[in-house]
């Protein structure tokens, strides 16, 4: 086994011809966590519109989902209505899925993931930056999206801003939830089943009160209390996720 | 401010059943630079790391101005610039919107600087074309106007000269001796070298 | 002076030489309970006035879903031990946990069925213990499945800790939910007996099948934690020690 050898202990700064000059003080002061968080934020949104064909693939694989049911259980458009609660929430949940997969993909492959954890702001805040532009460029379109694929079931139009409401909130929760299983599985490859089975147990509860608020909705009921619990969610999940995402990352470079 | 010093006690650390890191210890005043030599999988990629405070050691300490980083990493972290083997740039943007990007989210950014910096790497003439048009060398320079932007005191770079032609080693070394003229610090990995006109250089030598 | 059993339990060759010696203590116990609790509950128990005998796999279910629930919560509070003190054979009690909790879960649906066929007539009802049960094996199976995923140890270790403590903070909001949603639906449910009014003939066998089944759960952790940390350690100088003892 070879010797090791180390080098040697304090060296005294040696002068040499170049002198030391100014303080190595930042040349202007740092940036603040909002102001990191901003950035984080605009920069994905930037790089998702340069990349413009990707961010409609969630929304077609939505459209496919809805249209498949018609397709395999009946065009009888009072059958459809009762499973379109069901139908818009599986159908968003698994969209969801799929573009959550790239939430990180990309940084912790070009090494600009292992700078958000060098750069000496709070990663929990560019964690949820990234979150909320990724539910800027999903969930938020998604839930634009839901009232066509509501009408395509069968849904009657008054039903449609509580769909839109109920499919925003809880495509918040999803994106939050997705973000901690796809901070779980950086580098793991093939990790698609393994996210969905991390990620869809954890987001039954919005499925549970989403597709009870569509239900209501579509029956023209007062939908307050699933929508209630969906928003305490949102803020549960937004207050919690970005941590255990950003302590997953952080695993995930060791 | 106090004397800046980087001091490194005993670092041990295994990676599985591999003892990678066997009792390292070094310490680096200001206006110094450390050279870590090694082959191919002697640990100085994880030697880095661990500085950085991304990997934990099983023993030994990093101390930076006599307190350990584990104390106030996020601290240590702003006072830091690190450069992987790849550059951390996205390549669908420009060379000039990754930097406003990545040194922004750490410090205040003027155009000026910017462009200042690009001018000094060499890279105004590519800085506006999407990163994934350059050259491995052309993002090399990219990077390293970031790591000069982000005028830190603490420089920690992997293999900052592999795969240059000489013209970019001079570089390379023409930044480091700036940032050691200023009081700074550099811990750079290298494989051959770095080139000899790099001033106030240690070894350390890592075995594999 | 009083830390030191508490680094001393994070030392692998102390705690593989603790379950050594614990295992017994643990395992004979666990099997007089368990007989006990078997022969009073299927034989000397009288039948339910409303269900006959069919409701005598209570002994078996019960117990296994309440311990499926309770090393989910050991398996994460020893996870999150692991995550914050970095203590390497914490994780490895997470990781023996793993399997024993997915078997109790796994049980309780089993059992959870084969109860409700002579009741409902079908194998399945989506009931909230049963659906909530179902929801805690895919937990599981989620970390079993992060584990397995993850080549170096020491990372699959501290991420299957964050998935532990994630989920176990959901276990009660996913089983809230459940349950409102059940009682939206008015799925039947024949689970419920009558807490306050069940005779003691009938709570004794329960209780010692609770007992029985916690103290098994211990025997068979400590049986697998000492598998886990010879692996784990199979390098080190100590383990040679051990083998040829």
């Amino acid at each position: 086994m070879s010797p090791e050898s180390h080098a040697g202990h304090a060296l005294a700064p040696v002068r040499t011809s170049l002198e030391p000059t100014a303080e190595t003080a930042p040349a202007a002061p740092a940036a603040d966590a909002f102001e990191a968080a901003r950035l984080a934020l605009l920069r994905d949104l930037q790089l998702a519109f340069r990349k413009r064909s990707q961010l409609i693939q969630p929304l077609a694989f939505f459209a496919m989902v809805t249209l498949l049911f018609p397709l395999a259980v009946s065009p009888e458009l009072s059958r459809l209505r009762e499973l379109a609660p069901g139908v818009l929430w599986v159908g968003a949940l698994l969209a969801s899925l799929l573009a959550v997969e790239f939430l990180f993909r990309d940084d912790a492959y070009d090494g600009t993931l292992e700078q958000y954890a060098l750069s000496g702001q709070s990663l929990t805040a560019l964690m949820f930056a990234k979150t909320l532009a990724h539910w800027l460029l999903t969930g938020f379109p998604l839930a634009l999206m839901a009232p066509l694929a509501a009408l395509s079931l069968g849904v009657s139009a008054s039903a449609l801003p509580g769909i839109v409401a109920a499919v925003a909130v809880g495509s918040v929760t999803l994106s939050l939830i997705g973000s901690i299983g796809a901070a779980l599985t950086l580098g793991i490859k093939r990790s698609g089943a393994l996210l969905s089975l991390l990620t869809l147990p954890l987001s039954l509860p919005v499925l549970i009160f989403g597709a009870r608020a569509t239900e209501l909705a579509i029956h023209g009921a007062p939908a307050h209390a699933p929508l209630e619990l969906l928003a305490a969610l949102a803020v549960l999940g937004t207050t919690l996720a970005p941590l255990a995402a950003a302590a997953a990352v952080r695993i995930s470079l060791e | 401010m106090a004397d800046q010093t980087l001091e490194v006690e005993n670092l041990h650390l295994w990676r599985g059943e591999h003892h990678v890191l066997r009792g390292v210890h070094f310490a680096l005043a200001r206006g110094a630079c450390l050279e870590v030599c090694g082959a191919n999988g002697s640990g100085k990629t994880t030697l880095l790391r661990t500085l950085c405070g991304l990997i934990y050691p099983e023993d030994g300490r990093v101390l930076w101005n006599g307190e350990n980083v584990r104390r106030d990493l996020r601290a240590f972290h702003a006072a830091l610039a690190y450069l992987g083997h790849e550059p951390p740039l996205k390549s669908d943007l420009t060379a000039r919107e990754n930097l406003h990007y990545w040194i922004g989210i750490r410090r205040q950014l003027s155009a000026e600087e910017l462009t200042a910096a690009l001018a000094r790497v060499g890279a105004l003439s590519f800085c506006e074309r999407q990163v994934r048009t350059l050259s491995a060398g052309q993002r090399r320079r990219v990077a390293l106007a970031g790591i000069a932007l982000l005028a830190v005191p603490l420089w920690l770079l992997d293999e900052p000269v592999t795969n240059l032609d000489a013209e970019g080693r001079e570089l390379v070394a023409g930044l480091i001796g700036e940032q050691l003229a200023r009081g700074g610090m550099v811990v750079a990995a290298v494989h051959q070298g770095l080139p000899p006109s790099v001033r106030n250089l240690t070894r350390l030598e890592l075995a594999a | 002076m009083t830390w030191t059993w508490f680094h001393r339990l994070a030392s692998p060759p102390y705690v593989y030489a603790l379950a050594t010696r614990l295992t017994p203590w643990f395992a004979w116990p666990a099997a007089l309970c368990i007989l006990a609790g078997l022969w009073e509950g299927l034989v000397l128990a009288p039948p339910d006035y409303q269900q006959g005998d069919g409701f005598r796999i209570i002994y078996v279910h019960a117990p296994s879903a309440w311990m499926s629930l309770m090393v989910y919560t050991t398996m994460a509070i020893a996870a999150a031990v692991g995550l914050i003190w970095r203590i390497k054979v914490a994780h490895a009690v997470a990781a023996s946990c793993a399997p024993i909790g997915a078997s109790f879960t796994f049980a309780a649906l089993v059992t959870g069925a084969l109860w409700g066929e002579p009741m409902w007539g079908t194998y399945w009802q989506w009931d909230p213990r049963l659906t909530s049960e179902l929801v805690l094996l895919f937990l599981y199976l989620g970390y079993m499945g992060l584990r397995a995923g993850i080549e170096d140890t020491q990372r699959a270790d501290r991420a299957s800790a964050v998935l532990a403590v994630v989920g176990v903070v959901n276990v009660p909001i996913i089983h809230y939910s459940v349950t409102w949603w059940n009682s939206l639906h008015q799925a039947p449910s024949v689970m419920r007996l009558a807490k306050p009014a069940m005779p003691l003939a009938m709570l004794v066998p329960l209780l010692l099948m609770l007992l029985g089944f916690t103290l098994f759960f211990v025997a068979l952790l400590l049986t697998r934690l000492r598998g886990e940390v010879l692996q784990r350690e199979r390098a080190a100088s100590w383990i040679r020690e051990v083998v040829s003892a």
